[in-house]
């Protein structure tokens, strides 16, 4: 992907993340994502029906990098199913670390594919994975 | 000024982060390497000669202290792992036993964490009141504020000297002067103090002053609890073991040194201490006040370049210390410090430990700039030139 290209992703999803809101809907899964780190620190409210995710909102501070890979994420992972998901996340973290992964599946999660470069923002990358994962193992060890 | 002495400054970095750590010039780095390499010994085992010599570099060290801060003695110096460690010994060696149920502990809400959280865990479990001074329009102490919450049931005031964020220092000598009159006792934190201006504790008579030699330009590991001896000799110790006994029979016949052995149980970080004692005499040598002089100048130089550029809100305008914590209007703290990064400037981004104060300032997060005698306005100028640039602050910020 064209530099110009992912930095106006990244901007666009910072400055006008998708789903940045709370809901008082006792239906929504809540999970905490913090870095040991910095300062970024985000709530994740997740939707989940008959295995499937159905929304997710997050809520919190966060940097550019953070904000931007939250809102790219929950756009990816609405209407995934819990396993779709988890493999999802798999690819991303692959990239991240620079390991074997899956382009097709990534979508706009791609624009994160160089940020090992800089290696003091790949936790601020993973941080709303980070979260999700705690969230769909929640939830799988409830309801098996 | 003596940037030369200071081997990180060689690096192409420009480091102003000194609230956090600060850098060690050559002559503290050698002395530690001296004691590794030619009298690498224990203390109090003076039966051999290099065990003599490690007592008698690790005892001037006390004594370096002692004139440092000016204390009456060298018994009312004690060795710790850092300024965290001497405040958990006084809540848990001396007020634990000396506080009851309804007393207040006054604090406020600009303080570190480790002049915060001892005092939560004490009040919880003796079930004793915290009660915060009320900040100026400027987050600062005033005595007045203090004089309103103090009560007959006040047993402590715990302050630091100068706090890491808003960088205020505060009149210590007047509220000890108050504090003394209704027998309170004053705990003062000053790790952002000590290293940066002459701290004189008869003048001040504070109770206890707690602080680390890495900011100061000593080593890591290593800190003093500096306490009138008839306190410290009240103190509990928290840890028992070797060096600091006198003698032990069975459970009832356990017998202690007198201070200041009591209270450093073990083999206590004896290079961390020489190192220590090098970095004051390094200190000494350019002259505290000449620091608080060239610091305050620096500050000055730094707050009237920033004012100027419409988008950066200082937080901490009116404070004098080398501290000075701000934000760029619409972008996150962190951001802001990659960017700094970019060209290796340091700087930190968060709530430096600070996690109360957003209640009293309205802001959770900030950049934080603190200032050292090795910082020049060349660097000042560097930073403000990447700052000056919001459009480049943002094309940068990742």
């Amino acid at each position: 992907m064209d530099q110009e290209i992912k930095r106006e992703i990244i901007m666009e999803n910072y400055l006008h993340p998708h789903n940045k809101e709370t809901t008082n809907d006792s239906e929504y899964l809540k999970v905490n994502s913090n870095n040991e780190s910095c300062i970024d620190n985000i709530d994740l409210q997740i939707l989940i029906k008959s295995g499937r995710i159905k929304d997710i909102k997050f809520n919190g501070e966060a940097c550019a990098i953070s904000t931007a890979s939250t809102s790219i994420m929950i756009k990816e992972l609405i209407n995934k199913t819990i396993p779709e998901a988890l493999d999802f996340i798999h690819d991303f973290e692959a990239m991240i670390n620079e390991n074997e992964y899956n382009k097709e599946k990534l979508g706009e999660a791609l624009v994160f594919d160089d940020i090992f470069k800089q290696k003091n923002r790949k936790t601020c990358a993973t941080l709303p994975y980070k979260g999700m994962i705690k969230a769909l193992e929640e939830y799988q060890k409830n309801h098996n | 000024m003596n940037r030369d002495d200071f081997p990180m400054l060689k690096q192409n970095i420009i480091y102003l982060d000194n609230g956090a750590t600060s850098f060690k010039p050559q002559v503290v780095i050698d002395k530690m390497n001296e004691y590794y390499t030619t009298y690498s010994a224990n203390a109090h085992r003076g039966d051999y000669d290099i065990s003599y010599h490690v007592d008698m570099e690790y005892e001037n060290t006390r004594d370096l202290v002692k004139t440092f801060i000016n204390a009456q003695s060298k018994e009312e110096i004690i060795f710790t792992g850092g300024a965290t460690e001497s405040l958990n010994l006084i809540v848990n060696g001396f007020f634990e036993k000396n506080i009851e149920q309804g007393d207040e502990i006054i604090i406020t809400k600009s303080e570190h964490a480790s002049n915060v959280i001892p005092w939560f865990r004490l009040a919880k479990n003796k079930k004793a009141i915290i009660k915060y001074i009320e900040l100026n329009e400027n987050h600062e102490v005033t005595i007045e504020a203090l004089q309103k919450i103090i009560t007959p049931k006040t047993k402590i005031i715990a302050l630091a000297q100068v706090t890491n964020v808003i960088g205020d220092e505060r009149p210590i000598k007047q509220i000890c002067a108050l504090a003394h009159e209704q027998n309170i006792f004053v705990v003062v934190d000053g790790s952002q103090s000590v290293p940066h201006m002459k701290v004189d504790v008869q003048d001040l008579d504070c109770d206890f002053l707690c602080f680390s030699a890495h900011k100061m330009c000593g080593p890591t590991g290593v800190g003093v609890l500096y306490g009138k001896k008839e306190l410290l000799e009240a103190i509990e110790p928290t840890n028992l073991g070797g060096g600091m006994n006198e003698s032990f029979d069975n459970e009832f016949e356990v017998l202690l040194k007198p201070l200041p052995t009591r209270l450093e149980a073990g083999t206590p970080n004896i290079a961390g201490v020489i190192g220590l004692g090098a970095a004051i005499e390094y200190l000494n040598e350019i002259g505290m006040d000449k620091i608080a002089k060239y610091e305050r100048n620096l500050r000055e130089y730094l707050i009237n370049k920033l004012e100027k550029i419409s988008y950066i809100d200082i937080i901490n305008l009116h404070s004098k210390s080398g501290i000075v914590a701000f934000n760029v209007d619409n972008i996150f703290s962190q951001d802001v410090a990659y960017y700094l990064n970019r060209y290796h400037i340091c700087v930190r981004a968060g709530n430096h430990c600070a996690k109360i104060l957003k209640s009293e300032t309205g802001v959770k997060n900030t950049c934080r700039i603190s200032l050292y005698f090795y910082n020049t306005k060349e660097e000042i100028d560097k930073l403000v030139e990447l700052l000056a640039d919001k459009e480049k602050i943002i094309a940068e910020m990742f």
